[in-house]
């Protein structure tokens, strides 16, 4: 029985690139200056969705929550050879902590069931901005799925069940687990597969019905923008308003004839309750950001000498340190 | 969730396996003895499993005055389903203010779990915990005696206060190894609360089929000396010199993630965010540039010396002593120097 797969993957500033000027005065990042990336555990998670697919048969959905241009992201789950991609976008789901991630996240899941069943989701054990690993269990426990956290191999699905291989740090440890479950994927996992040639060229094209009205608006230049905003205060869309509509709606037609519409939903489509998501849908609140700064109190600099290294080596048999 | 109850306790969930205690959840005893005296309540441990009641003692001799056990022959293995529906069952029939879990993987597959079912909040891996008030922007009200949950985030380069106010118990998971271990007394005395949780086979889905355990081979966080390489080290041949130097010390050796990604040591050697949290009495960093990542495991070593050839470096900025020079003429020094004065 083929299985169905979604596969959660997130868009993150690549926090491994974060130099002096990414911090903004006020020790907030400034996000705008990093790179966005595919979470690095996330495409292992995609990686072992796209194996079990290959292996025992199934189709793989990928959904990302995001602003447009996580997009991105949804085009290299297409090269990487993904079935079906979906951009969750919603400025209501924005200030989401773990939980309500968790619960947006749920009901895609849910929401995606209705064009089949899901079997198996599978997210990476974490994101590098935040390094929580919380949306994955949190979020099997929304759906009601037990939960299959750090697998790092998949050995074996059959008769309803998955069995995997579990990293906890201190060794290993081998699960069976009844379908539908939810995995976490660990950077452990066999390497992710380079992009297929036939996929880059078929779905570079590949776009969201936001992205497509930002391409036209930016194709008649600044003043269709403006015109947008004035005609909603005025009533009437201007010519070069119904232009860019017109422009937009006659590229995601033919855009969808050849399956290269990214389907783009809402928190209305997946259903969510409002009260659940964004800052009202969070527990948590930030009450502080600092940016890490250096203690450097008491520095004492001694020579390369054998003199001075003699005099540091005394220092700490002195105070008890060593010896 | 349960309702905002400032008189209820501070609990730690401590995890054992095959009866033998983790060492987090001592630390985590030390912190919450802390957190319970600053809010004037009690302070309890919640220990699952099958016939660990032997444990509980132990519990009450490193600072709890009040042991939840939960003892049930579902609960012999760990397994996620049971132990969370069983956390979520103690938390609602006792209403405690705060709930805090050791950052290991067992506590980071659970706590989650339960923070979903209660509908509460959850603080991931901090590094610190305090006690503290709270003024909301949004309602103009200010919190106070909240537990202030403190932790690292963007790969280290910003540390975040974050607070719970409305939606309780607050619970965080905590680093392994930045809580400092308690002394245990004898003479503590303690209340011992047996929980029967309602469990039936169907909480178990999961059959563990094989388990393997790698022994660690280094236990850095009981070292008292470390001496740890870098990139800066430049080659596996190299790394000779920051064993040799550790071995006139008697000191275990450490590394930054740049040498394990190298291959000049294995990954249980590994110091820092992703790796392990030390805090010894003296922590030699040698070609080690001190990227964030490497001192959010570091930074606390009661005395830091640094060895770089590039004065530059930020490790000088966070160390105590500093020689500036080639690794290759400074090592063989210090350990000259040491076997003259030994």
């Amino acid at each position: 029985m083929p299985l169905g797969m979604v596969v959660l993957a997130k868009q993150v500033p690549d926090t491994k690139k974060i130099t002096g000027q990414a911090m903004n005065d006020d020790g907030t990042v400034n996000r705008s200056a990093l790179p966005a990336v595919f979470n690095p555990e996330d495409r292992y998670a995609l990686e072992a969705a796209l194996e079990i697919r290959q292996r025992f048969g199934g189709t793989v959905t990928v959904i990302t929550m995001g602003p447009p241009a996580a997009c991105e992201l949804l085009r290299e789950a297409l090269f990487m050879g993904a079935d079906r991609v979906v951009l969750l976008t919603d400025r209501r789901a924005a200030a989401s902590d773990t939980l309500a991630t968790s619960y947006i996240l749920s009901c895609a899941v849910r929401h995606a069931g209705q064009a089949g069943t899901v079997d198996l989701v599978l997210c990476g054990r974490q994101a590098i901005d935040g390094d929580t690993a919380q949306v994955g269990p949190q979020c099997a426990e929304k759906l009601g799925l037990p939960q299959v956290t750090y697998v790092e191999e998949i050995l074996d699905v059959e008769g309803g069940r998955i069995t995997a291989r579990r990293n906890v740090g201190d060794g290993t440890e081998v699960v069976r687990c009844p379908l539908p479950a939810l995995v976490t994927v660990t950077d452990t996992f066999q390497e992710p597969r380079p992009w297929s040639a036939k996929a880059l060229m078929k779905c570079k094209h590949a776009r969201a019905p936001l992205e497509l009205e930002r391409e036209a608006a930016a194709a008649q230049g600044g003043a269709a923008g403006k015109a947008k905003a004035g005609g909603k205060a005025g009533g009437a869309a201007t010519a070069a308003e119904r232009k860019v509509a017109q422009a937009v709606a006659k590229r995601a037609e033919a855009l969808k004839a050849r399956g290269l519409l990214i389907e783009q939903w809402t928190l209305d489509d997946i259903e969510a309750d409002l009260s659940w998501c964004g800052r009202d849908g969070s527990p948590t609140k930030v009450k502080r950001i600092q940016s890490v700064v250096l203690k450097g109190s008491g520095h004492q600099e001694f020579q390369n000498t054998e003199e001075d290294i003699s005099r540091l080596v005394h220092l700490l048999i002195e105070d008890h340190t060593i010896g | 969730m349960i309702r905002v109850n400032p008189k209820g306790e501070v609990w730690v969930f401590v995890e054992q396996e095959d009866g033998r205690l983790h060492e987090v959840g001592l630390e985590l005893l030390s912190k919450g003895r802390e957190l319970a005296d600053r809010l004037g309540v009690p302070l309890a441990a919640c220990l699952l499993g099958y016939n660990v009641e032997g444990l509980a003692e132990q519990l009450v001799r490193y600072g709890a005055e009040k042991v939840y056990v939960a003892d049930h022959k579902l609960l012999a293995r760990y397994q996620t389903n049971p132990y969370a529906a069983t956390m979520v069952q103690l938390v609602e029939a006792h209403e405690p203010q705060i709930v805090v879990y050791g950052a290991t993987p067992l506590g980071r597959d659970l706590a989650p779990r339960i923070a979903s079912a209660l509908r509460a909040g959850l603080t991931a891996d901090c590094t610190d915990l305090d006690i503290g008030e709270h003024a909301e922007p949004s309602s103009d009200e200010t919190h106070e005696n909240l537990l202030l949950q403190i932790r690292p985030a963007f790969g280290g380069n910003i540390i975040a206060t974050i607070v719970n106010f409305d939606r309780w118990p607050q619970m965080a998971t905590v680093r392994e190894g930045v809580m400092v271990m308690p002394e245990a007394d004898p003479g503590r005395t303690g209340e011992i609360v047996a929980f029967r949780p309602r469990l039936s086979e169907t909480d178990c889905p999961i059959e563990i089929v094989d388990r393997q355990r790698t022994a660690k081979r280094v236990d850095l966080k009981k070292a008292r000396v470390i001496v740890a390489g870098g990139a800066g080290v430049g080659g596996k041949d190299n790394f000779r010199l920051v064993w040799l130097l550790a071995n006139a010390l008697g000191a275990a050796v450490g590394a930054s993630r740049a040498a394990v990604d190298s291959g000049w040591i294995e990954k249980d050697h590994q110091v820092g965010q992703t790796g392990t949290t030390v805090r010894p009495a003296l922590y030699i960093a040698v070609g080690i540039s001190g990227a964030v990542q490497h001192r959010a495991g570091m930074a606390e070593a009661a005395k830091i010396l640094a060895i770089n050839s590039d004065p530059s470096a930020p490790i000088f900025q966070v160390a105590h002593y500093g020689i500036c020079g080639d690794l290759n003429d400074v090592i063989p020094r210090l350990v000259h120097a040491i076997k003259a004065k030994g």
